[in-house]
């Protein structure tokens, strides 16, 4: 193990900021990209049940 | 089902099949993000100059390598499309570009925060960098004319083009900008010199570049599979989803 | 083949001709644009001289892409277009024709207005010379990328802007060679190997540029 404490961790040698900065950035980005898809996924198959009904 | 190349050229069949596999890609993505992030953290020493600063490393350079990956498969698969008339593969390409684009701003992002720390500074014009960044506009411009047009087949064609004029433009850029850092000396600071590459933190990188290659696969079958719903509405196997 | 390439550039002249003040425009931007940059930055003459080629390019830039829908937006109103685009002549030459016309229109009035300019941003004789010189080899490059830019965006909503962003990226390195020659000058190097370069883009742009072009009508038409 590379740190002691999880206070150190976090601290990352004094780069914390830029290093949880880029890590919680990419997972908001990645996690956001993934529930849009999904959101339109299942958007595209409701939009089938209407078509049905209509045409 | 006899499988040919050209199998799930048909959107039916390729709607099935990224159905099945996207909870694969998914769990792929999990595992090696993981063990990626453990032994990125947990196992990887801290390095001697750039202290912990450089872990960003393993977003950065593995969301570098995605965002020029995806660009060459969306122009492939796009000029495919056009010159084939292959509607599956346009869609796809349509499919590939905001995970791209994601990808690019990853790049650009972490990238930032990795020199702020290190070099000092935010940002530098230099090729890397410059071109990057000129990728991200081509993604963005890709997908503002793919959204323009209403017809999905002239938006589909007219984005094969430009992704093509792209693939051919960025080489020429980045040497264009490589060579104008050159001449300017001192003027700019790499920002691609990164740490002596101990094997763990090689490895780390790795794993990590697998899991968002999972990750690009996963999340772009699913949007693909979004795209063949709303534009083959009319066809008979799309009704007979619903049944 | 040349007789048709100057058939269609003669029309196309005669037609900018014809709306005058339309066919200005460009120039006339160029002129403010640029004239505001020392009103924004200040009138320091070492300022001025040290942005001017940066400017001027960029100003030039913009300029050229304003004008550039005009290449076939009147032709694609009327209908003239598609019967060019099903003619059996090559569509690649009457792109090459329109391109011309453009040029002689909107990129030589810069190219002759650029030295005006750079008087106005106090830049020294040899400077100007170059940066004209660049301007020159540059301004067709412009012309070449916006019409297939202008092709691909045919008819859209929002065609101008999202041209726009279609097709600056790809000015980039003509931007860089066209004002990395002046800075060269203004160091007291030899500018040669910019001007080379430029010059090699533009052959490279004049190869690409009408096919991508034409292809791009077909796509936008069909």
């Amino acid at each position: 193990m590379n740190w002691t404490s999880l206070d150190e961790f976090l601290y990352m040698g004094g780069y914390g900021l830029y290093v949880w900065g880029s890590y919680a950035a990419t997972l908001v980005v990645m996690s956001v990209e993934a529930v849009l898809v999904r959101k339109r996924l299942q958007a595209a198959v409701g939009a089938l049940g209407n078509s049905e009904a209509s045409g | 089902m006899n499988l040919r190349p050209n199998t799930f050229a048909a959107p039916s069949r390729f709607y099935a099949m990224a159905g099945t596999l996207t909870p694969w890609f998914w769990a792929a993505a999990l595992l090696f993000g993981l063990t990626g992030l453990y032994v990125g953290f947990a196992i990887a020493p801290t390095d001697f100059q750039q202290g912990d600063a450089y872990r960003i490393i393993f977003i950065h350079v593995p969301a570098a390598w995605m965002s020029m990956l995806i660009y060459l498969v969306l122009a492939f698969w796009a000029a495919w499309g056009w010159m084939l008339n292959a509607r599956m593969a346009s869609m796809y390409a349509r499919a590939l570009a905001p995970t791209g684009a994601l990808f690019t701003f990853i790049a650009l992002w972490t990238g930032a925060l990795w020199g702020k720390p290190t070099w000092g500074t935010w940002w530098v014009w230099d090729a890397r960098l410059t071109s990057e960044f000129i990728l991200l506009l081509m993604y963005l411009g890709y997908i503002a004319l793919t959204e323009a047009i209403d017809d999905p087949r002239r938006a589909a064609n007219a984005g094969a083009l430009l992704a093509l004029v792209g693939v051919v433009n960025i080489p020429i850029i980045y040497f264009s900008v490589r060579w104008w850092n050159t001449l300017h000396q001192g003027a700019t600071i790499s920002m691609t010199a990164a740490p002596k590459m101990v094997s763990t933190m090689l490895t780390a990188m790795l794993l990590m570049t697998f899991c968002f290659w999972s990750y690009s696969f996963a999340v772009v079958f699913t949007r693909a599979r979004a795209i063949v719903l709303e534009q083959e509405s009319d066809n008979e196997w799309v009704k007979g989803l619903e049944r | 083949m040349i007789g048709l390439l100057l058939a269609v550039t003669r029309r196309d002249l005669l037609m900018a001709r014809r709306r005058r003040m339309e066919a200005l425009l460009p120039l006339g931007f160029f002129v403010v644009a640029a004239g505001l940059f020392p009103i924004g930055v200040g009138p320091e003459s070492q300022t001025l001289r040290q942005i001017a080629p940066g400017v001027l390019w960029v100003c030039a830039l913009l300029a050229a892409m304003l004008s550039v829908t005009q290449m076939f937006a009147s032709d694609h109103h009327d209908g003239s277009l598609e019967q060019m685009v099903l003619a059996p002549q090559p569509l690649v030459v009457v792109v090459a024709g329109k391109v011309l016309a453009h040029w002689l229109t909107s990129g030589i009035p810069l190219v002759l207005t650029a030295p005006l300019i750079g008087v106005l941003f106090d830049m020294r004789a040899q400077s100007i010379v170059t940066l004209t010189l660049t301007l020159l080899l540059g301004t067709p490059i412009l012309s070449l990328l916006g019409a297939v830019g202008a092709a691909l965006t045919l008819g859209l909503r929002s065609g101008a802007a999202l041209m726009f962003l279609l097709v600056l990226p790809l000015t980039v390195p003509a931007l860089i060679f066209g004002t990395g020659a002046v800075g060269a000058v203004d160091a007291g190097l030899s500018a040669q190997a910019h001007m080379s370069l430029l010059g090699a883009l533009l052959i490279l742009t004049l190869l690409g540029a009408p096919l991508a072009a034409a292809a791009a009508l077909r796509i936008s038409l069909d």
